[in-house]
């Protein structure tokens, strides 16, 4: 089943490259309204000179950004699990950060950091981190509490507790937030860019798209486009791989379909 | 000689239900007592009483000596097993929690495996075992810390019947090599007078005490007692007092 499962998806986007190609070639589509995929690899493969530094610094923003997500996420669900007024007092203000639109606090952001890449890292993990907050609390709340009476039976402190049960009941649900969050971390390092519209050495995908607008270099604007979207897709599976591997012994979600 | 008295007990909830109303009972040392009641009755409470899970509204939960409530087992109607981890590590979380050293209580835990049958189920996660098996498992981790008292809240009502009467033949073997004082709480008829010296009958909403009744067949009781006329004695009488209890 796994054969069919890799095989049929990869089928179906031979057959609709085919037919793109088809399309453009069969109605004399010209590039700049619409490339054929054979000229968007050509130029995937000649502009990579450009492409590729760019394509590191938006991979760098986007694991900086799920980093910072994991761990200020991470810490304050466990800070929100231990005290509950540390919980009433902050978590509103974490859900004004997440319902606030990031476009609409891009500018302001880039305007107090006062550097392009330390503003962009700021808009990726505001959009990466409440996934991350809001699955770990869920995660650190779903415990059976029967186990809580018997670490209350045998004299566990919260520490213990903590450590011992909550944190190992809450790895799946964090997991599931990671996983969000990593392709969150990517669309808030591009989206911030586009409204940062930076230009000069240190410039991300994001840029190579608008500036290939401004040039009507289409077929670069497409290498660009797919080189985002092959980044989130890795994120996504390395992160898919991870929870697997932590997850397999023991959790419902990582057992063998029957 | 008594272990632990529960004298006077009533129990109001938060919500203003309540579950137990001047429940009296003594606990003797060493014995097998039942307690058998409808649900709602607030048997369940009274374990957790007991076990010192929830404070009593009135009433004292006394105890014979000053080691109060140092050793206790606990047998929940679930497993309740940490499903991240290996039998052994769950069977051993009592003693991590006391800070007993790694060594040591891998070696007891292997032990109280081994004592409820599952020698060489150590390294095995608890989504490969079965129902029985999870619960022999939640019975060695009760056992692990060689309790004076255990306390189970109808660990066997979820399981089929031929489990079922596996796990009471295995317990009762349990409890007679080990000594140790069981309250078990149990909604069956034929599940409290198979395994009990003693009967306490309880009426519902709120809980109170109704009959107690002594299930005096020794021990060891054999699976010919299950088919036995004097069982089947007992149970008409465990019956009719239950019956008393639910109409009153």
């Amino acid at each position: 089943m796994i054969g069919a499962k890799v095989i049929a998806p990869i089928v179906l986007g031979i057959l609709m490259l085919a037919l793109w190609e088809g399309i453009v070639r069969a109605a004399g589509i010209e590039p700049y309204i619409l490339p054929g995929p054979i000229l968007v690899a050509k130029t995937l493969i000649a502009d990579w000179g450009t492409l590729e530094p760019s394509l590191l610094v938006t991979l760098r923003i986007t694991l900086e950004a799920l980093a910072a997500a994991v761990a200020v996420g991470g810490l304050l669900a466990i800070l929100f699990s231990l005290s509950r007024w540390v919980e009433l007092s902050l978590f509103p203000y974490a859900i004004i950060l997440q319902v606030t639109p990031i476009v609409a606090i891009a500018p302001l952001i880039i305007v107090w950091a006062n550097n392009v890449e330390l503003s962009l890292l700021i808009c990726a993990w505001l959009v990466a981190f409440f996934p991350i907050l809001s699955n770990t609390i869920l995660g650190l709340r779903s415990v059976d509490p029967n186990l809580l009476d018997l670490f209350r039976l045998y004299g566990a402190g919260r520490w213990r507790t903590l450590v011992d049960l909550r944190l190992p009941a809450a790895l799946p649900y964090f997991l599931g937030g990671l996983r969000i969050s990593g392709g969150l971390a990517l669309i808030g390092a591009v989206v911030a860019e586009f409204v940062a519209g930076t230009g000069g050495n240190a410039s991300g995908l994001a840029w190579r798209i608008l500036e290939s607008g401004y040039q009507l270099k289409i077929p670069r604007m497409f290498a660009a486009l797919m080189l985002i979207s092959a980044t989130g897709i890795v994120i996504y599976l390395l992160l898919t791989w991870l929870s697997h591997l932590l997850l397999r012994r023991w959790h419902e979600s990582a057992l063998p379909e029957s | 000689m008594q272990l632990v008295g529960v004298r006077g007990v009533s129990k109001v909830f938060a919500n203003g239900v309540e579950a137990l109303a001047n429940v009296s009972l003594d606990v003797q040392a060493g014995e097998f007592l039942s307690v058998l009641g409808p649900s709602g009755c607030g048997k369940s409470t009274l374990l957790r009483l007991i076990a010192g899970l929830a404070e009593p509204t009135t009433g004292t939960i006394d105890w014979s000596d000053d080691k109060g409530r140092a050793d206790l087992g606990f047998v929940f109607q679930e497993p309740t097993l940490m499903p991240w981890a290996t039998a052994l590590a769950n069977v051993a979380l009592p003693l991590k929690l006391r800070g007993v050293a790694k060594s040591e209580r891998e070696a007891r835990a292997a032990e109280a495996l081994d004592n409820v049958g599952l020698k060489g189920f150590m390294r095995v996660w608890p989504r490969e075992l079965s129902g029985g098996m999870k619960m022999r498992v939640s019975l060695a981790r009760a056992l692990v810390v060689k309790p004076r008292l255990l306390l189970m809240d109808e660990p066997f009502a979820a399981l089929d019947e031929i489990t079922r009467h596996r796990l009471n033949d295995d317990l009762l073997e349990l409890w007679q090599a080990s000594g140790v004082t069981v309250v078990f709480v149990t909604h069956s008829v034929f599940e409290s007078v198979f395994l009990s010296q003693r009967i306490v009958v309880m009426s519902a909403r709120p809980g109170r005490v109704s009959a107690d009744l002594a299930v005096t067949t020794p021990y060891p009781r054999s699976q010919a007692f299950r088919t036995s006329a004097e069982y089947a004695a007992w149970c008409r009488q465990a019956s009719s007092r239950l019956g008393e209890a639910m109409a009153a």
